[in-house]
């Protein structure tokens, strides 16, 4: 009986075009497979040590304390997914997981608390809509990031989601690929602006260039950037690689970190270190002189495997109707605003394409429930004409190709749901990776503090305040960088420390991380207990209030403090310190206790760790 | 969609007498030819004003809440005599959830004595949905006689669950939510959601599907199987079925479940390490 079925073709669809077809990156005998290493598993017939790298390479990782219980990462190259897609992770959430689904800080759509005997039943779901989850965790390459704006951005020379695409499948199941040193990440940007190139192991920038008076397509690559408990900004490699070398840069920087990277210590066997230990100068003539040994070792068969072409979307999406009056973006909003009008202010961009929009879909630290997924995706048919939905790094939905015509009733739609909430696009949009709720590696309750900050954010209306609109929060667990807090304006890392005797969940607080083509890494600024982060950041946007240069940003002006260039009161990070040094004090334990807890927990706060499952 | 069939009054009243044996789930074509040839009770056991408002034709209405109101097996079996079921009548329950309602009804029949009793495939909303013929006239039926024929076997109390816990080849099943079971669970046992259960509109998957399921736990096709949920085993009665439908012969329910489990200030199972309730989008 099929209701769902039935259900999901709405009978109003205005989809009057050909829906995209899903990319099939998953395999039926993979399912099976792994369902008898389980049992072989669970029989004792395989070493914990094999098994866990085992299940690691197809996507499950430990759950907190719990070895029977799995995270199912869902790798989603360039984070595109279509309807059907979130409706079967809807159903298999309920099925399988705990009823909702989460939006991971690299695209990957994860699934919490799943019983190890039933991840190979998630697998089968999955690989029926086209996904997988292959070669998600472990020592691999990962899930191939792509800009959610890439297509449809006004600065880009040009898409480079088929490109991002089709590496992702190169590499995916590629011998060269399943016993690396470590895991590593591929990032692809739009332009210079969005995306998260200089802090992965290799990061692409697509870039036209003038050759013999034709325009020739490429990118700007850089290596050995990468987040983690110690973090680098990646290296420009050349200042042009033509798109036909692409390829041949990848498999050679692969190879250079299979070759030398660091297979003995843990600590320090991703690719930065490498790069890092090496020197920058000798591992770029490496790299180059590699690419040459690939370029003329390579068989074209293998570099065929490498087709950009079939990645393309080649569907001609019809023009968007033109508007006599264009949606009021750029309005100035507040607090008491009308919803949808402060909505359409922090979640809506008009596209490259003229009259079509990308719509925000606001997450709290991208957790989504399996109705409000069934909601998106008939959404998604209806209104958008691309046909599918991208998730992004900040840890919610882009719904691109939205007609301005339509914004209005698309709102509406959303709002049924609880997912037309504001200020996606601000600093409400707080980051925070899984933390306590399931990692062994946390230390604090990271996720939901980020949805603490985004509730009290946009209570203040303070996503309506564009002066903060540029500016990122984002929260980890631990110093592994999963939150991506390094690369945020004001990013903060979990930790336990000792106040007035009593063990304590503290964030240490970091100023001036950026994302993009010149993205900077956050510095250290000082540790703040858990339950004073919010006030600390409500604190800091009090005295930029009073402090800022004329129609000075909150970043610009948290970059001025990180240089010492303040130039009222605050002028460097330890006044800014000192500011603080009354907001982040405690009352006594016995006068409240509540402010020595973590969020989410009414017991004696105390730091339980155990292996990390982010290396195999 | 499926094309609407009259239902016809049976001419041959001989037909009557010749009881088919039900399977554990009765599909919907089943039904309706059972009701075609009014060889068969169906049960709704939804609450009365719901049913009012339309059901299955035929249907009797006995909502849950006045079954568990008092679930004796005397009581209950007066019930089936007030709603004319014979011994032998095949009975079809349905509700509106997701078929755990249905499958306590139905699991209580069985145990006072009426072993012909199935759920139907699906809930009653589906059955609209797919534009099957619906009525709301109340029916009532002439009263019966039904002997009581208790099943021991399919029934497990607080005594028997605290023995069985060190007991080898017998197993617990808490059919809670997996948030629910993480929080707090009988010492032992293992976590088969319910919500795995259903797929595709039906209450419960394809008994293929049940048996790689619970296979892939490891569980001997021969072990004895005790299902509980929170309060008063609609959850479990849904699992039970799901396990005799995988093939599991030896399954028992303990009715009243976690709730008197507690109540008996009886040992529980913490998991207290992670913040798992935070990971909810609500």
């Amino acid at each position: 009986m099929g209701k769902s079925r039935v259900s999901a073709v709405n009978p109003k669809q205005k989809g009057k075009y050909a829906p995209k077809p899903a990319s099939k990156w998953g395999r039926e005998e993979e399912t099976e497979f792994f369902a008898n290493r389980v049992k072989l598993f669970r029989q004792g017939k395989i070493s914990e040590d094999d098994f866990r790298r085992f299940r690691l390479q197809n996507g499950a990782y430990g759950s907190r304390l719990h070895a029977g219980y799995s995270m199912v990462r869902i790798k989603v190259p360039g984070g595109e997914m279509t309807p059907e897609q979130l409706e079967k992770i809807a159903s298999l959430s309920e099925a399988f997981s705990i009823g909702s689904a989460h939006v991971s800080t690299r695209q990957n759509i994860q699934l919490h608390w799943v019983q190890l005997e039933d991840v190979s039943e998630v697998m089968r779901g999955l690989v029926d809509v086209g996904l997988t989850t292959r070669e998600a965790c472990g020592n691999t390459v990962r899930n191939v990031m792509c800009s959610h704006f890439a297509g449809v951005c006004p600065d880009e020379a040009f898409d480079a989601t088929p490109y991002s695409k089709a590496i992702a499948r190169f590499l995916l199941r590629n011998p060269m690929c399943q016993n690396l040193p470590r895991k590593f990440k591929i990032n692809f940007a739009c332009c210079e602006k969005h995306g998260l190139v200089r802090v992965a192991d290799i990061g692409l920038v697509p870039t036209i260039k003038e050759e013999n008076g034709k325009q020739v397509q490429g990118f700007r690559i850089y290596l050995g950037g990468g987040l983690g408990a110690a973090s680098f900004i990646g290296h420009l490699l050349e200042d042009f690689t033509p798109e036909d070398r692409v390829l041949s840069t990848c498999m050679a920087t692969v190879r250079l970190f299979d070759r030398h990277g660091n297979r003995e210590n843990m600590a320090r066997n991703r690719m930065r270190y490498l790069v890092h230990e090496t020197g920058w100068e000798k591992f770029q003539k490496m790299v180059l002189k590699e690419r040459i040994a690939v370029e003329m070792t390579t068989a074209t068969a293998t570099a065929k495997m490498y087709d950009v072409k079939s990645e393309e979307d080649t569907r001609q999406l019809p023009k968007a109707p033109r508007m006599t009056k264009l949606p009021m973006l750029n309005e100035h909003v507040n607090r008491d605003s009308p919803a949808y009008e402060r909505w359409l202010h922090t979640n809506v961009v008009p596209q490259k394409q003229e009259g079509y929009f990308t719509v925000f879909i606001t997450l709290g630290a991208g957790d989504i429930t399996a109705s409000q997924l069934r909601v998106l995706a008939s959404a998604i048919r209806d209104f958008s004409t691309e046909g599918v939905a991208r998730n992004t790094p900040q840890q919610n939905f882009a719904i691109r190709y939205v007609r301005g015509t339509e914004l209005s009733e698309f709102y509406g739609r959303l709002a049924t749901a609880g997912l037309a909430n504001p200020g996606a696009l601000t600093i409400a949009s707080a980051v925070g990776c899984s933390g306590t709720t399931s990692c062994n590696l946390a230390i604090t309750n990271s996720h939901r503090l980020a949805k603490e900050v985004q509730r009290k954010f946009l209570e203040l209306g303070l996503d309506t305040d564009d002066s903060l609109k540029n500016s990122t929060i984002k929260v980890s667990g631990c110093p592994n960088s999963c939150g991506q807090h390094e690369i945020a304006t004001i990013g903060f890392f979990g930790g336990a420390s000792r106040i007035g005797g009593a063990m304590s969940p503290t964030y240490t607080m970091l100023f001036g991380g950026s994302a993009g083509e010149n993205g900077e890494l956050g510095k250290a600024v000082m540790r703040v207990p858990a339950k004073r982060v919010i006030d600390t950041i409500l604190k800091i946007v009090e005295i930029y209030r009073n402090e800022r240069a004329e129609n000075e940003n909150l970043d610009q002006w948290i970059g001025r403090i990180v240089r010492g260039q303040g130039t009222a009161s605050i002028k460097n990070l330890e006044d800014i310190k000192n500011a603080l040094s009354s907001v982040i004090q405690l009352p006594p334990q016995e006068q409240d206790p509540d402010a020595y807890m973590d969020y989410g927990s009414d017991a004696k706060f105390t730091a339980k760790t155990a292996r990390g499952e982010c290396a195999a | 969609m499926r094309r609407l069939k009259p239902v016809k009054s049976s001419s041959k009243k001989t037909q009557a007498k010749e009881h088919a044996k039900l399977p554990i789930v009765c599909d919907v074509d089943m039904l309706r030819s059972l009701i075609r040839k009014k060889a068969v009770r169906v049960v709704d056991v939804r609450k009365a004003e719901d049913y009012q408002a339309g059901h299955i034709p035929t249907a009797v209405s006995l909502p849950l809440a006045r079954l568990l109101a008092d679930d004796k097996p005397e009581t209950v079996v007066e019930l089936l005599q007030e709603l004319g079921i014979t011994e032998e009548m095949p009975v079809v329950v349905y509700d509106d959830t997701f078929g755990a309602l249905a499958a306590r009804v139905a699991w209580t029949f069985q145990y006072v004595g009426h072993p012909n009793t199935a759920l139907l495939e699906t809930t009653f909303k589906q059955w609209k949905e797919l534009g099957l013929e619906t009525e709301t006239k109340a029916r009532t039926y002439p009263k019966t006689k039904h002997p009581l024929n208790v099943n021991k076997d399919m029934y497990a109390d607080a005594g028997y669950v605290e023995a069985a816990q060190s007991q080898q080849g017998k197993l617990l099943v808490d059919s809670r939510e997996r948030l629910n079971f993480l929080t707090e669970h009988i010492p032992t046992a293992k976590n088969i959601p319910y919500t795995m259960l259903g797929a595709n509109g039906n209450i419960l998957r394809k008994a293929e599907e049940l048996k790689r399921m619970i296979e892939n736990r490891g569980i001997s096709p021969d072990a004895e199987i005790i299902t509980y949920c929170g309060s008063v085993g609609t959850l479990s009665g849904l699992a039970y079925y799901a396990l005799k439908m995988a093939g599991y012969q030896n399954v028992k329910l303990y009715p009243k479940s976690f709730k008197e489990w507690k109540s008996l200030g009886k040992p529980k199972e913490e998991f207290k390490e992670a913040n798992y309730w935070d990971l909810s989008a609500e």
